[in-house]
């Protein structure tokens, strides 16, 4: 299946830099969590349930990040209808919504140990963030409805600009409210010491290059795969152009070592570029 | 006693009291985030794996004579196209 998309002249090499990439996210981690344990001070309210802080607050502040930053590239294949900015939408969206989920969990147990309650609903940062995540967990099922490639990363384009823009309002919003019982991190009412600030600024850091380094293994293996699909046609002497299976996940362009570059159909699900 | 246990003799304890299932808790979570992640990359590799393992075993099977190499399938535009049709000239007749 044919696509006017353009495509890059140059061979695409997502998994390049990524074993320095993986070495720092560990070594970050392990600075990380030794930060958390052994040199940041108990806080004095909470104690050592405080500590879920440096894994809860981070994974949230990536996870919304990465939603925008999810917004940003789709901006980048409306501009250019080049399909790469689309996969990578797509991953950093996917991605994002798993550290949400994270960050749901881990909150909630942090409330459980501090309030006595798994959920509060009368606690707006909570119910925002929910609804940020219902928001994004439509993203899937809105690519899997539409069949049609160039169609499917248009739209999935366009919802991920406009929820990409509904996230930095609702976090104002949120921050308007007066009647939060959520702590504040960042901001006028923080008062936090310097060294649990380091520590908490190492642990976001240690999360964002997590992130990162599993967005890139996640491109990396998908542009594997499409590769070994595309071979397979060619050896087997397959029709390039058969009708692809539904997928939710976009097409992942390559370019040969000519320049030249399509969408071709996948046996299964999922497309490749030849 | 070892070099690890001198030191970890030196750490601090740590207060796991009451709160010290939830904070284990919470990074159990992250642990098995990247675990779960890590597992399907591997479920993912093994058959990455299994498919080169076929094509290799197609390719030994298929010598050249029965399958010629074909020009680059229909739309090769610029110099796809170009590349083909130079490899089919300089090819012996």
């Amino acid at each position: 299946m044919e696509t006017s998309s353009r495509v890059p002249a140059r061979p695409l090499q997502y998994g390049r830099g990524l074993r320095p990439l993986s070495i720092a996210t560990v070594v970050a981690f392990a600075a990380s969590l030794s930060l958390v344990f052994f040199y940041a001070p108990l806080e004095a309210e909470q104690g050592f349930l405080q500590k879920i802080f440096y894994v809860h607050v981070p994974l949230a502040i990536v996870a919304l990040c990465g939603f925008v930053l999810g917004g940003l590239l789709a901006i980048q294949h409306l501009r250019t209808r080049d399909p790469r900015w689309d996969m990578r939408s797509y991953v950093v969206i996917h991605m994002s919504l798993i550290f949400a989920l994270a960050t749901l969990i881990t909150g909630s147990i942090w409330a459980k140990g501090s309030w006595g309650h798994w959920w509060v609903w009368s606690e707006p940062t909570l119910v925002s963030f929910l609804i940020i995540f219902l928001l994004y967990a439509t993203y899937q099922p809105l690519r899997f409805a539409i069949e049609d490639p160039e169609r499917q990363a248009r739209y999935a384009s366009v919802f991920a600009i406009t929820a990409g823009a509904f996230v930095p309002l609702n976090y104002v919003a949120v921050n308007l409210s007066t009647a939060y019982l959520h702590p504040r991190v960042f901001g006028s009412t923080s008062n936090l010491p310097a060294s649990m600030s380091f520590t908490l600024l190492v642990s976001l850091v240690a999360m964002a290059l997590l992130f990162a380094t599993l967005c890139k293994f996640e491109l990396t293996a998908k542009h594997a795969r499409s590769q070994m699909r595309a071979l397979r046609r060619r050896l087997a002497g397959e029709s390039l152009d058969a009708p692809r299976g539904r997928s939710a996940a976009p097409a992942i362009p390559h370019a040969t070592a000519s320049g030249a570059g399509r969408v071709v159909a996948a046996p299964t699900a999922g497309r490749a570029v030849l | 006693m070892s070099a690890l246990g001198l030191v970890v003799a030196e750490l601090p304890a740590l207060p796991l009291h009451t709160a010290g299932k939830y904070v284990a808790a919470a990074y159990i979570v992250l642990f098995l985030v990247v675990l779960i992640y890590v597992a399907i990359m591997g479920i993912r590799l093994s058959h990455l794996e299994r498919d080169l393992g076929e094509l290799l075993s197609l390719t030994a099977s298929s010598p050249e004579e029965e399958h010629p190499a074909e020009p680059a399938p229909d739309t090769g535009v610029g110099a796809a196209e170009q590349q083909s049709d130079a490899q089919r000239e300089s090819a012996p007749a």
